[in-house]
């Protein structure tokens, strides 16, 4: 599991295990029949141009594009015209961008902390085959189904003040208004983005339980440790890898959160909110200052990709040769 | 890619022998046969709770009228049953978003799997430092957030001349599928034994006939895997919408909720049922495909 989901791994490129006869790689225009009458028959780089040209064309290309227009003033309309280095200047003496960034890494943190030991826990028990815990594994999942626009919807319609659960029980929730003081607006979006996402991560730690081999278990009850004892010294260790893709799936995921931000608060009240990809959109497609917004834009894959690399490396994932080690 | 035989919610979808393993080794996290955990137990009924109500809440509000739900409040159960909330949908335009919606989404999907096979079989099969550079391309790709390009894609789609134009949703939603798609269809091609294709030489089948007649056969699982990504992807997809469509005639169904709420944000019933018709296929899917459906969401998760 943690191989598979983790974008870290070799990149074990074309060589397949077929010990084919040793040809010199064949020209893509030479004679199909005698190829085939030498070997196996290759496809060649024709066969990938396609979807590399698409790929390029509308992944690779804006993603130049966006550091090119970090560098212009463009407001939607005519041309960009090249500005040097204004929007970046601009964007560090803004202190609501220093603001989003903080409040980004805030969120991704606090969803870490909250959705890790819920997910661990829901995961190891689903990892029982008990046919009661399949069904139940079942219906928890249903949140994930949902999509994050749909998720957002649902519970603002939960917690609106008027019309929602907060208007039945004043004596919890005062005037209700939830979304309306800073600290509500952050624990109303962790805790939707945990209801909506403790499942995938659950499923990952549900797969990673079932493939701890037995003999530990085993090894561990004759020493005599009980349940608790089994799950702290043999299942979180095991644990480890899953850990670590999961962490990082969050913080990818949280660094980009911009869907619910949108829909539970609009980056408010006032900018208490504004998370950077909220930010990004807001200076573009809000204020029509494009420039601007390739600048957030571009800083945003910045960081996402240098918290990756940290994580990885603190984590230790990269040198890590697997968790089974000393099991035979 | 390759999602572990086991990550399957429910028994239920699991092949009977595999399940019969499964129940003659004990379970793996606590010791079956021991005394059942109370503790867990409780624990599982409370966060059925958590997500059971917020769930019950919306379909129960589907068939509840605006005055009833106001009055009873979101949690108590229906004192009506009317159908009159997704009436109401439908003529606020949401059997348009969804016809929008299906296109986007059978579109992208075409687009992938006429895309990906071809190059997921020169990534394995292929020969040399092209083939490589190119999956490596597609790696660096999975890192890539659509908010880090959206502004220039807007930039490109206007110049295009497909702003406002499903077309223009289509191209990139397909395009950013691709690294993920071709990551889990390497792993499963990856699977088929090299004798195979020595015997499909033997035959003397040239490239097309290996890629038709047994890999594409032989990928089958993977497929569907990417057909199942590919399709949540552009049926939940929100962002490239928002930005690049604008008019009533191109809103997809993400939007046309979003749009709903800002604007009539007090029907809260009607809001809900949007919510639920929205989701509906998804959940079909889940009922009567739900493997295929859990390793697509798992895709999701090696996003």
């Amino acid at each position: 599991m943690t191989s598979a989901t983790s974008p870290a791994g070799p990149p074990a490129a074309g060589h397949s295990p077929a010990a084919a006869p040793q040809v010199p790689p064949p020209r893509a225009a030479r004679a199909r029949g005698g190829r085939a009458a030498r070997g196996t028959a290759r496809p060649g780089i024709v066969w990938a141009l396609p979807a590399v040209v698409f790929f390029g064309l509308f992944a690779l290309v804006p993603l130049v594009l966006v550091a090119v227009l970090s560098f212009t003033s463009w407001s939607g309309l005519g041309s960009p015209a090249f500005a040097g280095l204004a929007n970046w200047t601009k964007l560090f003496d803004d202190p609501v961008l220093i603001q989003s960034l903080w409040l980004s890494v805030l969120l991704t943190g606090l969803g870490v902390v909250v959705q890790t030991p819920l997910s661990i826990l829901i995961g190891v028990w689903s990892a029982g085959h008990q046919r009661g815990r399949a069904v139940l594994a079942a219906i928890f999942f249903v949140p994930l189904l949902l999509s994050v626009t749909a998720v957002s919807v649902l519970w603002r319609a939960l917690l609106d003040p008027n019309f929602g659960v907060p208007a039945q029980a004043r004596w919890l929730f005062g005037d209700g208004n939830l979304l309306g003081s800073r600290t509500g607006a952050i624990a109303v979006l962790v805790l939707v983005s945990a209801w909506q996402y403790t499942p995938l991560h659950s499923l990952i730690y549900q797969g990673a339980t079932r493939a701890i081999p037995q003999v530990l278990y085993q090894a561990a009850a004759v020493d005599g440790a009980g349940r608790v004892r089994q799950f702290f010294h043999v299942t979180l260790p095991q644990l480890r890898n899953a850990v670590v893709t999961s962490v990082i799936l969050m913080v990818v995921g949280g660094l980009t959160t911009f869907d619910s931000v949108l829909i539970l608060t609009q980056g408010g009240p006032g900018t208490d909110t504004t998370i950077t990809a909220f930010y990004m959109y807001d200076r573009a497609f809000k204020r029509f200052d494009y420039g601007t917004g390739a600048a957030v834009a571009l800083l945003l894959v910045v960081v996402a990709t240098a918290i990756s690399l940290i994580v990885v490396r603190l984590s230790g994932y990269d040198r890590m040769r697997g968790t089974q080690e000393g099991v035979s | 890619m390759s999602v572990p035989a086991r990550t399957s919610p429910a028994g239920g979808a699991r092949p009977a022998a595999a399940r019969r393993t499964a129940r003659r080794s004990t379970s793996a996290g606590s010791a079956v046969g021991a005394r059942p955990n109370y503790l867990a137990g409780v624990g599982a009924f409370l966060w059925l709770c958590v997500v059971g109500l917020p769930v019950y809440v919306m379909l129960g509000a589907t068939v509840r009228t605006r005055p009833d739900y106001t009055a009873g409040g979101p949690l108590s159960l229906p004192g009506t049953f009317s159908l009159h909330n997704f009436v109401r949908d439908f003529q606020g335009g949401f059997g348009r978003y969804f016809l929008n919606t299906v296109v986007v989404t059978a579109s992208v999907v075409a687009l992938v799997l006429v895309l990906v096979p071809p190059l997921a079989f020169a990534i394995v099969r292929g020969r040399g430092r092209p083939t490589s550079a190119v999956f490596r391309m597609f790696l660096l790709g999975l890192a890539v957030p659509a908010q880090a390009v959206i502004v220039p894609m807007f930039y490109l789609i206007s110049k295009a001349g497909l702003y406002d134009n499903l077309i223009g949703v289509i191209l990139p939603t397909a395009a950013f599928c691709l690294p993920v798609c071709t990551l889990i269809l390497t792993g499963t091609m990856r699977d088929i034994g090299g004798e195979l294709f020595e015997a499909m030489a033997i035959d003397g089948a040239d490239t097309k006939r290996v890629f038709l007649q047994l890999v594409v056969p032989l990928s089958r699982g993977g497929l569907s895997t990417i057909v199942v990504f590919s399709a949540l992807q552009a049926w939940n997809g929100f962002l490239f919408p928002l930005v690049l469509t604008q008019s009533e005639s191109t809103k997809v169904l993400t939007l046309g909720l979003y749009n709903f709420q800002t604007q009539y944000g007090v029907d809260i019933p009607a809001l809900l049922a949007a919510v639920v018709l929205s989701t509906l296929p998804v959940l079909l899917v889940y009922l009567f495909a739900r493997r295929a459906l859990v390793q697509g969401l798992m895709g999701v998760g090696g996003k």
